[in-house]
This record gives C-alpha cells, structure tokens and sequence, in this order.
C-alpha cells in the first residue's frame, strides 16, 4: 500500500498508472476501482469559491489512512492500495484526492474503494478553509451525501 | 508530567495558538487537561486524539503523551 500527503497539484490518472506499473503484477488483478474527487467552485450556497485551504494534522493523516487501508485489505480481498491527498492551497477543478484499488474481482475493488473514501471523508485529520468574495471560512461538515453514505461501513470518530 | 498539546482548523484560533505544553499531575485524564488549558467547557462536537489515535475525554493520559483537539474533519 502507499499513502502520500502532498502540498502541490498532481495528476491522478499518472499516479494510477506508475503505481499499477510499478505494483501489481501482471495478470494478477481481474479489476481496480479508482476514485478522484476534486474541488467545486460551490458549496453549502456558496457560489464563486476562489481558492481553498486544506490544513491537516502531519502524522497522524498517513497513519490513519495507513490504518484504513490495512482494515480494507482485511475484509476484502485486496492486492493493493493507493491513496493520495491533497493539502495547502487547491483551486477549483483540482484533484483534491485520490483512492485507487486493485483486486481479483470487481465487487471486492468497489466495496474496498468506498470504504476507504467513506472513511478518509469522516475520520482523516483533514479540514477545509474556502475563500469567495465574502471572505474565508471553515467548512464544518462534509456536504450530505446520502447515497453515498449508506453504503459506508466507516465508524464514526469515537464510536468505539 | 508533561503533555505536548496540538490545535488545529478552528479550533487553532480558538485557542490563539498551534500547540503548548501542559505540566499535569500523574493519573490526570484529557478533560483535565482541557479544564487545565481553556476555562470554557469543551465544544460537544470536538475531537481528541491521544499520540494519533482517536479517543474519548476520559483517556488517562501519560508522561509525554501528545494531545490534539480539532472540529469535525472535512476533507476528501
């Protein structure tokens, strides 16, 4: 597995790409399951945003997302892992982070890629500051997406 | 003992600071060492975390343990 935490742009499609050439055996793998989620230029009712902050707690990011992947390559059969996240100054359009799956079978790929996001969306030490011309402030939650969170088998922070 | 302390996000400027040390007697429990740092009571929503792992008010804490208290996450 591989977990970077980076303060500049990068291009998901080539991190996919060179870690595949670079990890997974050939002929191993029947599926991956790749998510990239990036920045919008609305939020909340907020229209226009310029630019955003992303702040996050240096060591404890990597070892959290290290600890997901692990509990993801536990329940399912997984053969690697790949997260990449985006901190500091991020501008729409951007990829903000990355989750990418590689397993024998498909259902494995999708269920390991939604945990992983899931997770990483509620419990990752990250926090998000946009800037539109009504000035700056902090996110307070991550915007509701039901469907999306149904699915999610990510415990809550302090539920154990 | 001694307590390494960290803020982050809002709660950063809450505080007016990024991190402190805190010098608490032995057997003492994060919310002591909240009650030691801040007169106001702990927003219910915060979060701890004790050496980067997630946990609750009543963790006792030990000599050179580090502390972080931070608002809900939001990123992904």
């Amino acid at each position: 597995m591989k977990v970077i935490v980076l303060d500049g742009e990068f291009d998901p499609w080539k991190a996919v790409s060179d870690f595949q050439n670079e990890n997974i055996e050939d002929g191993k793998h029947g599926g991956s399951v790749t998510f990239v989620g990036s920045m919008r230029d609305f939020n909340d009712g907020v229209e226009g945003i310029s630019n955003m902050y992303l702040d996050h707690y240096p060591g404890m990011t990597e070892k959290h997302i290290g600890h997901v992947i692990s509990d993801a390559m536990e329940k399912w059969d997984v053969i690697d892992a790949l997260v990449v996240h985006r901190v500091g100054n991020i501008k729409p359009n951007d990829a903000i982070v990355l989750v990418a799956v590689w397993s024998e079978h498909r259902a494995m790929a999708f269920d390991a890629c939604r945990f992983i996001i899931n997770d990483l969306k509620h419990r990752a030490p990250f926090w998000k500051r946009e800037a539109s011309e009504d000035g700056e402030r902090w996110v307070e939650g991550n915007s509701v997406d039901a469907e999306a969170d149904k699915h999610s088998n990510a415990a809550r922070p302090n539920s154990k | 003992m001694k307590i390494a302390v960290k803020y982050f996000a809002s709660m950063r400027e809450t505080m007016g600071k990024s991190d402190e040390v805190a010098e608490l007697s032995d057997g003492a429990s994060v919310s002591d060492l909240w009650a030691s740092v801040s007169s106001s009571p702990m927003v219910e929503n915060t979060l701890i975390a004790v050496n980067m792992e997630y946990t609750g008010a009543d963790h006792i804490l030990a000599d050179g343990d580090e502390v972080a208290f931070f608002p809900p996450v939001t990123g992904g």
